[in-house]
Parts: C-alpha cells; sequence; structure tokens
C-alpha cells in the first residue's frame, strides 16, 4: 500500500523549515480538526445568531445528542490504533438497546441490574471476536462482519418489535439534567466526557496504552519485541464490545426503547468520526482527543442543518462523505511529508 | 507418505483444489433442502418460463453474483470496495427517476438512455475511487468509505427523498424478466462472468491484476503500470455494481435511495472469501466466487425453506459465515482436527503466515509437504 506513495517531492533530507516541522508533527491533523469545529462554530454564530445558536446549551446539546457516538467511537480508536476494524459497533449498540429494553420491560428486572449484565455481553462479544481473530489468524473485517450479523440477529431474537421502556427508573435517569453554569447537560454525556477522560489516561499514560500504539505500528516487531501482541489484540476487541455495550445503554437512555432498526450503520460513524479526528487506519497514530472533535464535527453537521431548516437530512450523509474525503487527502498528504 | 496409494492421492488432489470447499459446502446447502422441499432439485416449465428452486436461487442471486465478481477483482489487487452499495443504490435512482421524467416511459431509446445515464454514474464512481487509491495512495477501506458514506446521501439527493416507482416494460426485462424461458437477468450474469473470465484469464490482465496484488511497486517495477490497472478494477467493480443496480431497481420497479442494495458490499466481500479468494490480494477466483455467491443465496433460500423463523435468520447466516471461515483458516484446522487432518487436507485458506520456530503445528504440516513433491 505505502509502496505506491513515494513522492517525488517528498525527499527533502534539508534541516526541516518550521513549517515542515509543523506539517510533520503528529498532532497536526487533531488540531486541524479542532480548528474546523472553531471556523464551523463560527459560521454557525454568524448565519443562525438570531435563532439562539449562540446560547451556550446549543454547545452543550452536542454531547448529549452525540455521547453514544463519543463513546462507541472511543471504543473504535482503540481497535483502529491497534490495527484492525470493528463493524460489529452498530449492531451492538442495537442489541444492548434490545438486551435492555426487553430484561427491563419484559422481565422486570432493575435497571441497576441490567447495566453491568449488558456490559459483561458486550464485553464477551468483544473478547470472542478479538479471539477468533487473533487465535484463528482470520481478518478483523471478516469476523467483527460476522458480529454485525450475529448481534444483529440476536435483537430480532429477542423480538421483531421495538420496545419502549416506560420503566421510572430509566425515565427519571434519562431526564435527569445536570445543572452547569451556562446551561445543563444529561448523564449520558457525563459518562461519555467520563469514558474519554478515562481512554486518554489508558492510552497515553498506561504499559496497555503503548502497547496498542506498537501492536498498531508494526505487529512484527512488537511481538519480536516480546509484548504480548495476542493479549492486547483481543484486549482492544473487548475494551471496543464494552465501549459499544456501554453506547447501546446511553442510546437506551436518550431513546428510552429498544428496536432492532436501533443504531443501525452507526459503525460508520464512529470510523468517520475516529478517521475525522485524525487517527490513521493503518494504525499506531492518532489521539484519542482527535475522535472527540471527529464526534464533535458530525454532530455540529447535524445542528447546522437542522438550524438551516431547508436542507434535507441527506445533507448530512453528503457533508459527512466530504469532510471524510478533505481529512482524509489531508492526512495523506501529511503523512507524505513526514516519510520523506 | 510414501505408503499412500494413487486414490488416497488423487483425494488429497481433490481436496486441496481451490474449489473444493466452496462446493463441497454449496452441495451440502443444496442437499439439506431435500428433506423439507422433497421437489426442490425439479424445474418446471409453466407459461413458456422454467420454475423451480433452483431457478429462483440465480434469479434472485444474479445481483449478489454480479457485484462479488467486480469486488473479487479489487480485492486481487489487495483493495477493497465498500462503496458498492451505494453505487447500486445512485444507479438505480438515476435510472428510475430519468425513466420517470420521460412522457412514455415503455420507449426503448428513453430506457436505453437512463440505463446509460446510470452506467456512467457508476463508472465515474468507480474512477474517483481508483484515483483515490491509485493517485493519491489512500486505504482502500477508507477511500472507498467515502462513497459508502456519501453515495446514500447523492441517491437520495436524485431521488429527492421518495421511493420513484416506475411503469416500463423495456426496462422490467433486465431484473425481472423472461427471455428463452430463463430469466433475463441469468444470461446478463453469464454474460459478465464469461466476459471477466475470457479477460483475466485468456489475456495477461488476470496475471497482471494478481501482481499488482501481491506486490505493486514491484510489479511497478517490472513495467507494469500498476495504477493505471488499479483505476481499471475499480472502474470495472463499479460498473458490475452498476448492472446490479439497474437489476435491482428493475426487479422492482422502484428507486429506493435508502435501501437499495444495503449491506451487499458486506455480502458480497463473503461470497469472494467462501469462494476462498484471501483479502490479501494477489490471487483470486472467478469461479470460487460465483460459487461463494450461490452458497449465499443458497443460504438463505434455505433458511426459508426448513422454516427456521425469519427473525433468527441472520443468526443462522452469522453462523456459518463463522464455520465456513473458520475451515478455510489452517491455523483452525491445525487446532480442532490436529497436525495430521491439516496435513492431509493442506493448507488451502487465506494467508498462510510465515511458521515461527514456537509453533509445532506449522512444522508437523511443513514436513509431510515437502515429502509429497
Amino acid at each position: 500500500m505505502s509502496a505506491t506513495t513515494q513522492s517525488p517531492t517528498a525527499s527533502d533530507s534539508r534541516t526541516p523549515s518550521k513549517v515542515a516541522r509543523l506539517l510533520g508533527d503528529r498532532r497536526l491533523p487533531v488540531g486541524v480538526t479542532a480548528l474546523l469545529f472553531l471556523v464551523m462554530y463560527g459560521v454557525g454564530l454568524g448565519r443562525y445568531q438570531f435563532y439562539g445558536f449562540a446560547e451556550p446549551q446549543v454547545f452543550l446539546n452536542l454531547f448529549i445528542d452525540n455521547g453514544y457516538l463519543l463513546v462507541a467511537a472511543v471504543g473504535v480508536t482503540f481497535v483502529i490504533l491497534s490495527g484492525g476494524i470493528d463493524l460489529s459497533v452498530g449492531s451492538m449498540i442495537g442489541f444492548t438497546t434490545m438486551f435492555t429494553a426487553w430484561l427491563v420491560e419484559r422481565q422486570g428486572l432493575p435497571i441497576v441490574v441490567v447495566i453491568p449484565m449488558a456490559l459483561a455481553v458486550g464485553a464477551f462479544g468483544g473478547f470472542l471476536m478479538g479471539y477468533v481473530i487473533h487465535n484463528f489468524e482470520i481478518q478483523p473485517f471478516i469476523v467483527t462482519l460476522a458480529g454485525l450479523f450475529l448481534f444483529r440477529g440476536l435483537c430480532l431474537v429477542i423480538s421483531k418489535e421495538s420496545i419502549s421502556i416506560s420503566d421510572g427508573s430509566v425515565s427519571s435517569m434519562a431526564q435527569t439534567q445536570v445543572q452547569l453554569g451556562m446551561g445543563f447537560v444529561s448523564i449520558g454525556a457525563i459518562v461519555s466526557l467520563v469514558v474519554l477522560a478515562v481512554a486518554f489516561y489508558v492510552l497515553h499514560y498506561t504499559r496497555f496504552g503503548r502497547r496498542v500504539y506498537a501492536v498498531g505500528g508494526n505487529e512484527q516487531s512488537a511481538m519480536l519485541m516480546g509484548l504480548p501482541q495476542g493479549g492486547t489484540k483481543i484486549a482492544v476487541y473487548t475494551v471496543s464490545g464494552f465501549c459499544s455495550a456501554l453506547a447501546g445503554l446511553l442510546f437506551t437512555l436518550y431513546i428510552q426503547s429498544g428496536d432492532p432498526l436501533h443504531a443501525t450503520g452507526m459503525e460508520l460513524d464512529a470510523i468517520a468520526a475516529v478517521v475525522i479526528g485524525g487517527t490513521l487506519l493503518t494504525g499506531g497514530s492518532g489521539y484519542v482527543l482527535g475522535t472527540l472533535f471527529g464526534v464533535l464535527v458530525l454532530g455540529l453537521i447535524k445542528s447546522i442543518i437542522q438550524f438551516e431548516g431547508t436542507l434535507s437530512s441527506w445533507w448530512t450523509k453528503i457533508a459527512t462523505g466530504v469532510l471524510l474525503c478533505a481529512f482524509i487527502l489531508v492526512q495523506r498528504f501529511m503523512t507524505t511529508r513526514k516519510k520523506g | 507418505m510414501t505408503t499412500s496409494s494413487t486414490t488416497s492421492s488423487r483425494w488429497r488432489a481433490l481436496t486441496r483444489h481451490h474449489l473444493f470447499w466452496p462446493v463441497a459446502v454449496l452441495v451440502l446447502l443444496l442437499l439439506v433442502n431435500v428433506p423439507f422441499t422433497p421437489d426442490f432439485f425439479s424445474v418446471k416449465m409453466a407459461d413458456g418460463h422454467l420454475y423451480g428452486s433452483l431457478v429462483s436461487i440465480v434469479l434472485f442471486g444474479s445481483p449478489l453474483i454480479l457485484v462479488a465478481v467486480g469486488m473479487t477483482v479489487v480485492i486481487a489487487t489487495g483493495g477493497i470496495d465498500l462503496s458498492v452499495g451505494a453505487v447500486v443504490a445512485i444507479t438505480g435512482a438515476l435510472a428510475c427517476s430519468y425513466i420517470s421524467d420521460q412522457k412514455d416511459q415503455g420507449a426503448l431509446s428513453g430506457v436505453l438512455l437512463a440505463m446509460g445515464l446510470g452506467l456512467l454514474a457508476a463508472v465515474v464512481c468507480g474512477l474517483w475511487n481508483g484515483f483515490l487509491v491509485a493517485r493519491m495512495g489512500i486505504q482502500p477501506i477508507i477511500a472507498t468509505l467515502i462513497i459508502m458514506v456519501a453515495g446514500r446521501g447523492v441517491a437520495q439527493l436524485i431521488t429527492d427523498g421518495q421511493i420513484i416507482t416506475i411503469n416500463s416494460e423495456p426496462y422490467k426485462l433486465i431484473g425481472g424478466g423472461y427471455w428463452l424461458t430463463l430469466p433475463f437477468s441469468i444470461f446478463v450474469v453469464a454474460a459478465v462472468v464469461a466476459v471477466t473470465g475470457a479477460l483475466t484469464r485468456r489475456t495477461a490482465l488476470g496475471l497482471l491484476v494478481e501482481a499488482v496484488g501481491g506486490n505493486a511497486e514491484a510489479s511497478r517495477l517490472v513495467g507494469i503500470r500498476s495504477r493505471r490497472i488499479k483505476i481499471l478494477v475499480y472502474m470495472f467493480c463499479a460498473l458490475c455494481a452498476g448492472i446490479a443496480g439497474l437489476m435491482i431497481s428493475s426487479n422492482t420497479s422502484a428507486a429506493d435511495g435508502n435501501n437499495a442494495g444495503l449491506w451487499i458490499e458486506l455480502d458480497a466481500i463473503l461470497a469472494v472469501v467462501i469462494g476462498g479468494t484471501s483479502l490479501l490480494g494477489g490471487r483470486f477466483s472467478i469461479g470460487g466466487t460465483v460459487v461463494g455467491a450461490l452458497v449465499i443465496q443458497t443460504l438463505t433460500t434455505t433458511i426459508y425453506t426448513i422454516g427456521v423463523p425469519t427473525q433468527t435468520n441472520l443468526v443462522f447466516k452469522a453462523a456459518v459465515v463463522i464455520v465456513v471461515c473458520l475451515l478455510q483458516s489452517p491455523k483452525f484446522r491445525d487446532k480442532v482436527f490436529g497436525a495430521k487432518f491439516a496435513a492431509r487436507f493442506g493448507a488451502k485458506g487465506g494467508a498462510k503466515p510465515a511458521p515461527t520456530p514456537a509453533d509445532p503445528a506449522a512444522a508437523t504440516e511443513a514436513a509431510p509437504k515437502m515429502e509429497v513433491s
């Protein structure tokens, strides 16, 4: 893959100028995404200032409306950093909403008991996929694709119809507003930020985090260095499964129902957020903080389209695609520079 | 090994053939149907058309076969194309919206123009994918993700978010019509498969594709225009997806930007993998892919006929996918059936990892192989 990318202009071995050093900085993609977010927000402020876009609550709503996506994308970041891919995220979220709704509504279990069960199921599902990927050397793409079918199928096995949740403790949890100075956020938003903080700590300050980067950077080297690459890979998919289940719980809170079609295709949103956040899909390079900005940019597209009013929902998809394209090209440009 | 008789070595040669496992699975799946539908293999003649389970498997499997054949060639170059589902939707949307704007929807010239327009759009999508992969050097899975995400938006933009229904007899032929007693789509598929097979196996093109998939840089250095070949295969894949898009929209006489060809890329990749083509590129088998697509379609049909509740069919499918992939994994065969079995049936599946000294199973597997040669 990388073999075809040698650009004739990238071979300067002179002392890197300031510009070159800036372009070679690994943090640049995150910076670009953050900058893009600010620019988009600024444009929104200019265009819709009389429609209340400037209110802090609009900003906080980004976290309320996209908390579940952030959690899912954080899980996917681990997998992508390790050089893998997880296509089962959307199905796992859908399955968790179904599983939770079924246990709470049909079986009458208290939500406090259901939450750990759902998380355990998600983590175990991820563990199984990681186990198969590592031990039988089957491509992650295919294994997680089977996971996609499996969990979507299990949703339908539980029930073909959606189950709405009327349980009191769930709705009170869903409606809890945590007051901040300038507005409020939901429990889901707080949980997602906590997950982000934990992931940031784990990836950048723990041994496991360094192993994830090492395996993603070059699996062969990681193995020769004596890193437990198998364990790391399995752990990464377990983390992703756990995050998907947690995202499913947040989605259940957000939407207060279980439906076999919930979150269809959300794995793509999550992957797109990770890519827009500057993480390289080849693995080994990227920051989980970038994923936050990726999710915020995707969320901001949605709110701008809402504020615009006349734009139809499919513009979200087109805008996401165009942004994705722009970021991939920026990434490409920068990795070419770095090789030089 | 010297004591082994000729029959066992023939058997071994047979089981090592790249089509052995896919065909075995297909035959097994077909046979599973017999106890549930005794006349499963019978083909009846009615109204001048042939009817029967086998005919409908091929008929309903046609779009998948087309997409999978295109996907095979892309995967052979070490790439992957996630955008085929979106291309299916765009092609169908363009063709149907053009026809619905015509005064006379049955006019042949209008239908041909609509089809041309749809296929042109598909090829442009393929060109874009190929450009990103070959010229910009972007990972294929990411490059094609762009159209996968944006493409359905474009399709909805074309149809204005509606499901466009049309009423056009000539257009109906591609996906739902009959010709010479057989569904017309079977002829389309046969033509595409034959042309692809001829181009890749009777000319040097297939070899070049495999060379690019094996090592793009090396093949460029020996004088193969690897970039041009990559662009070509993405265009070909998109063209196949475009034909499948016409077929799907023609079969339902409607274009649905949101749901047409949904998840077909995943089924197609699955068909390619079941057919024995490695996702790492470097070698491919069109025949295997056709068998793989038929396996998936037969599986779907079987699920319906043996009375598995429809809601569990996805679980069923996941189980089959896992079993087929596990069977193709040399490592799995080593671990589960032991080294003796693995030596007997050889390592035919996906990427063969370099045997490490710490892996005794791989070492024992390599030994008998040398004796055979």
